[in-house]
């Protein structure tokens, strides 16, 4: 079991509406990204479902029972912050054992479900450390641990890899997609970084100032994306957008050549990153272009070039910035 | 690199120090002579460092004249009793106002809307005296609506404040003059804070909270109870909120995420919150003066003693005044690094 259902979810605080009214319906064992530039509501969508906030009008329930009036304690969710939030007067070990020795159940229960956990998380050699005494991926993992110890209904991540670096980011993102897969919980991530949601997600919740912009599979957002936002926050690097933001075209759907072609510009950069190359053109009137090229890309700066867009995959857009299909 | 102070810099720093400190030091430096010397000696100046007889006489002295070992006793009852009542109100106070805030006053009327409800007050009183058959030009009763009128627009107000007013409210109780407020509490102490005594099926004529811990320990606990919490409130802001949510999140209690994750993470802060509390109480003259004499009487009480109309006895004050400082004194020797840490807690981090 783990099915959650927005319906109508609406939070004000004072005279800023949030969330002006957010429809959702997160199926069981899903991996749910919600992704959105930072002051979205992405964050507040999740404390919303945590119950850490309240909602100020609209439901919320939990595999089919209303929880919007119950407080977080009871709503069996788990929660990892992005500072971890760890108890910092308690060893690992009973920082693990926490929700369990809450939840009443007997000794023995809570110390071989922490131990199970720990060698889950290869934190068996640390369960007697304090916090401060571990590395931030070290943190990270106590933190994982103790949201797995309860198997809650489903776990919430809020920015749970921000304050890594960026290797560290990378093993741990894999690891919380290998839990995913071993432990079939849903699971819903929050995330301003574009490469996570897409590696991540099964599906992606797109947030543009509170509201939900798109819902879909990572490559449904890159293919189809429903409006101008979603196009340009998808991807990487960016959608271009051309003759005045009606027209998109991503960097790798154009094709080049220095003879002939639609459009024609000058390379002011290339990016040779080995296993591909940018090019950043100066596309005249039309104004900057990105495209990307395979490695070995014999393009440099200053090179003229001509550009040829792939007539299938051009996005066009009206005025509003919904996409015309 | 730390930059280099020339050294006569540094000598003056150090020989103002000094000077400063011992200043400070020197009134109980005096107080410490004077108890060491007979009673007209005392008296005497300029002092004669050689021809002063020595003695601890006054110490025996204040020891058969007044039951030290009772003052003692009822100095710690009031001091540590009102601090650990004070905690009690002060942790879930400060709990709240730390991790709960009220940011908008709950209740924004215009001055209409207020004036308004000073106008329907007055009206239900009136309408409500009316049908007692209250008599109108009767003094009580006026006094009583009067009260009534003021009270509820008042309360209402008071009680829908953010919590900035709240904690600013609280901290301007102690800028009022405790003599201010003498009469009133020493008439609640006297009635035991009732108009009528004799109920009848109770009868507390006998009783009264007059001298006594009844009294003393709860008054001690108010007068204190704004420090405790804006100190309290000061050390819980330094928690991330995100640790109680987690806590939340895990299933505990509002007592458990009390008691288990807040308190234990805040012992430093509390730790010396208790010390600052208990030295305030114990040095505390003004109330123990008024509202005690013998069986609650603590060791301020004490020390007035030896200053009667028929005179000051300075040696044997200031040997009283000795007695009841030192436990404090050495209380707060041992506590220094506890008590500068905790009050440089906010400034530090």
């Amino acid at each position: 079991m783990g099915t959650i259902r927005l319906n109508q979810v609406r939070k004000v605080f004072g005279d800023t509406i949030v969330i002006p009214g957010a429809d959702l319906e997160i199926n069981e064992g899903e991996f749910i990204v919600f992704v959105g530039p930072s002051g979205c509501g992405k964050s507040t969508l999740l404390r919303l479902i945590a119950g850490l906030e309240d909602v100020t009008s609209g439901t919320i329930s939990i595999n089919g029972t209303d929880v919007t009036d119950v407080p977080p304690a009871e709503r069996r969710l788990a929660m990892v912050f992005q500072s971890y939030a760890l108890y910092p007067h308690m060893s690992v070990r009973d920082n693990i054992a926490f929700p369990l020795k809450m939840a009443k159940l007997p000794q023995e229960k809570i110390n071989k479900a922490v131990q199970l956990a720990a060698a889950k998380l290869n934190l068996t050699d640390y369960l007697d450390r304090k916090p401060r005494q571990l590395s931030g991926g070290q943190r990270q993992r106590v933190a994982i641990g103790r949201a797995i110890v309860r198997e809650p209904t489903a776990f919430l991540f809020d920015e749970p890899l921000s304050n890594l670096d960026a290797a560290l980011r990378v093993n741990m993102r894999v690891e919380i997609m290998q839990m995913h897969k071993d432990m079939k919980a849903t699971m819903i991530y929050v995330t301003h970084d574009q490469v996570e949601a897409m590696t991540m997600a099964d599906r992606i919740v797109v947030l543009n100032q509170g509201k939900i912009e798109q819902v879909g599979s990572p490559l449904d957002l890159y293919n189809k994306p429903n409006s101008r936002f979603v196009a340009g926050f998808i991807g990487s690097p960016k959608m271009n957008l051309l003759e005045n933001e009606t027209l998109g075209v991503r960097p790798e759907h154009i094709a080049l050549s220095d003879t002939a072609g639609e459009w024609h510009g000058t390379v002011k950069f290339a990016e040779h990153l080995g296993s591909d190359t940018f090019l950043h053109v100066d596309g005249g009137s039309r104004g900057n272009i990105t495209v990307r090229a395979v490695g070995e890309s014999s393009f440099y700066a200053g090179d003229q070039i001509w550009m040829t867009p792939d007539k299938d995959r051009i996005h066009r857009f009206n005025q509003e910035g919904r996409v015309i299909r | 690199m730390a930059r280099k102070q020339p050294v006569v810099r540094t000598l003056f720093v150090t020989v103002l120090a000094w000077i400063v400190g011992l200043i400070m030091f020197f009134p109980i430096f005096w107080t410490a002579v004077a108890a060491l010397k007979t009673e007209s000696d005392a008296y005497t100046l300029p002092l004669n460092w050689l021809s002063t007889p020595w003695t601890l006489e006054n110490f025996g002295i204040v020891q058969d004249r007044s039951n030290y070992a009772l003052y003692i006793r009822n100095t710690v009852v009031i001091a540590f009793l009102s601090t650990i009542l004070g905690l009690c109100f002060a942790v879930p106070a400060a709990w709240s106002m730390a991790f709960a805030p009220v940011k908008e006053p709950s209740i924004s009327w215009s001055g209409k809307r207020w004036l308004a409800t000073i106008f329907l007050t007055a009206f239900v009183v009136g309408l409500g005296l009316y049908a007692l058959n209250w008599d109108l030009t009767n003094r009580a009763a006026l006094g009583l609506g009067a009260l009534i009128i003021t009270t509820v627009p008042l309360t209402l107000w008071v009680f829908s404040r953010n919590t900035t007013d709240a904690l600013l409210w609280m901290l301007s109780t102690k800028m009022m003059p405790p003599a201010g407020a003498l009469i009133p509490i020493y008439l609640i102490f006297t009635r035991n804070g009732l108009v009528f005594k004799d109920w009848g099926w109770i009868d507390l004529t006998e009783w009264n909270l007059m001298d006594s811990f009844w009294g003393m320990v709860p008054l001690m606990m108010l007068l204190n109870l704004p420090i405790i919490i804006w100190m309290l409130f000061t050390y819980f802001k330094e928690i991330p909120d995100e640790i109680l949510e987690a806590s939340r999140m895990d299933g505990a209690s509002l007592w458990n995420e009390i008691t288990k994750i807040l308190l234990p993470m805040a012992v430093p802060g509390i730790v010396s919150t208790c010390l600052l509390n208990l030295i305030l109480a114990w040095n505390e003259a003004f109330w123990s003066l008024n509202l005690t004499n013998r069986y609650a009487a603590p060791l301020s009480f004490m020390i007035s003693e030896y200053s009667s109309p028929e005179g000051q006895f300075w040696a044997k004050l200031s040997a009283a005044s000795l007695m009841a400082i030192v436990p404090i004194l050495i209380i707060g020797w041992f506590s220094q690094r506890q008590l500068v840490r905790g009050l440089t807690f906010g400034a530090v981090k």
